[in-house]
């Protein structure tokens, strides 16, 4: 893959949105470990809505289909997780704007998505977020000058279980403070969710 | 005379309502929103509800959103990127306490950031 096209970046939520719908309880479970327990819920409401979204309409540009994403899942998502993924996927769509998306412009966007969401969460990395994901997958992007899938897919798994032994300081979950140690932060999981069908999209649209 | 406008956020539709109950009691004049629960009124928070009762709260002299719970404050933060209208700002309070300061202190025509500065002060 040279450019990632309008139906990669279809392919990509769809993708995604089969994996949060098959976890959903898992992520729902993790989420009632050390926070809420509507991460699961939450979330297939929100990409169900965007694959709805995606489907009933053409796109001519990557850049309007990250904005449809972002305008859904901040409206249909309810926890934190919509106005964070929403963020992601807005500072995806600004940084494509008027862009063929190729290596260069994709890693970018991936960039401001990881800016908009520490912003968004006032949170850094190491405070066991879904910032922690985003970052790892970012810097990796950034090591590497072609679309590779694998890197992307291992990058993803390795920062979201290292999130199991950190404590949380942002979220519902610091409020659990040592005791959310031990456990899977759910953002975490739902954004290696994501990573998983990027880099199975990359695969197959190579 | 035109006032300070306020948004209750909270998780919970009932908190919110219940919120502008109590003030209610005491404090009639203000405009008062309730932004409480998610577009289905279950436990969580919506931009657009919280966008929408923006536009009911503001009498022309802004809006103070006060909120409850982590998540609601990036939604708060969210429809005030997203609003066209001027003055709309985010206290950094208690959602029962620092609400019913405000809603006395707007009830006494003070402005937007004249009821900020005193809730920093205060909490």
């Amino acid at each position: 893959m040279d450019v990632f096209q309008v139906e990669h970046a279809h392919t990509w939520l769809k993708l995604a949105n089969e994996r949060i719908q098959a976890n959903k309880e898992q992520l729902t479970e993790l989420d009632q470990a050390i926070g809420d327990g509507d991460h699961g819920i939450n979330m297939a409401r929100g990409f169900k809505e965007v694959i709805s979204k995606l489907d009933a309409n053409d796109y001519d540009t990557v850049a309007d289909v990250m904005k449809d994403t972002a305008m859904t899942l901040m409206s249909k998502v309810g926890g934190a997780s919509g106005p964070l993924y929403g963020t992601a996927f807005l500072k995806l769509s600004m940084a494509f704007k008027g862009k063929n998306v190729d290596y260069q412009t994709f890693i970018k966007g991936i960039d401001e998505a990881v800016n908009g969401l520490k912003q968004r969460g006032k949170a850094e990395i190491g405070e066991k977020t879904l910032v922690d994901v985003w970052a790892a997958v970012s810097e990796t992007l950034q090591d590497n000058t072609t679309f590779a899938g694998d890197t992307i897919l291992q990058t993803a798994k390795t920062a979201m279980e290292h999130t199991k032994e950190t404590m949380a300081t942002k979220g519902r979950a610091a409020y659990f403070k040592e005791r959310s140690i031990g456990h899977l932060d759910p953002g975490a999981v739902s954004s290696y969710y994501l990573f998983e069908a990027l880099s199975l999209t990359i695969d197959e649209g190579a | 005379m035109a006032y300070t406008g306020l948004v209750l956020i909270s998780h919970s539709q009932k908190i919110a309502e219940g919120m502008k109950e109590i003030i209610r009691q005491v404090i009639k004049e203000v405009p008062i929103q309730p932004a409480g629960g998610t577009d289905e009124n279950e436990i969580g928070t919506s931009i657009d509800k919280i966008l929408q009762a923006i536009e009911q709260a503001d009498d022309g002299n802004g809006v103070i959103l006060m909120y409850d719970l982590g998540s609601a404050k990036m939604n708060a933060e969210m429809a005030i990127e997203m609003t066209d209208r001027e003055n709309i700002k985010l206290a950094e309070a208690p959602l029962v306490e620092g609400s019913y300061v405000a809603a006395v202190e707007a009830g006494q025509g003070k402005s937007v950031d004249a009821i900020i500065d005193n809730l920093k002060r205060h909490f």
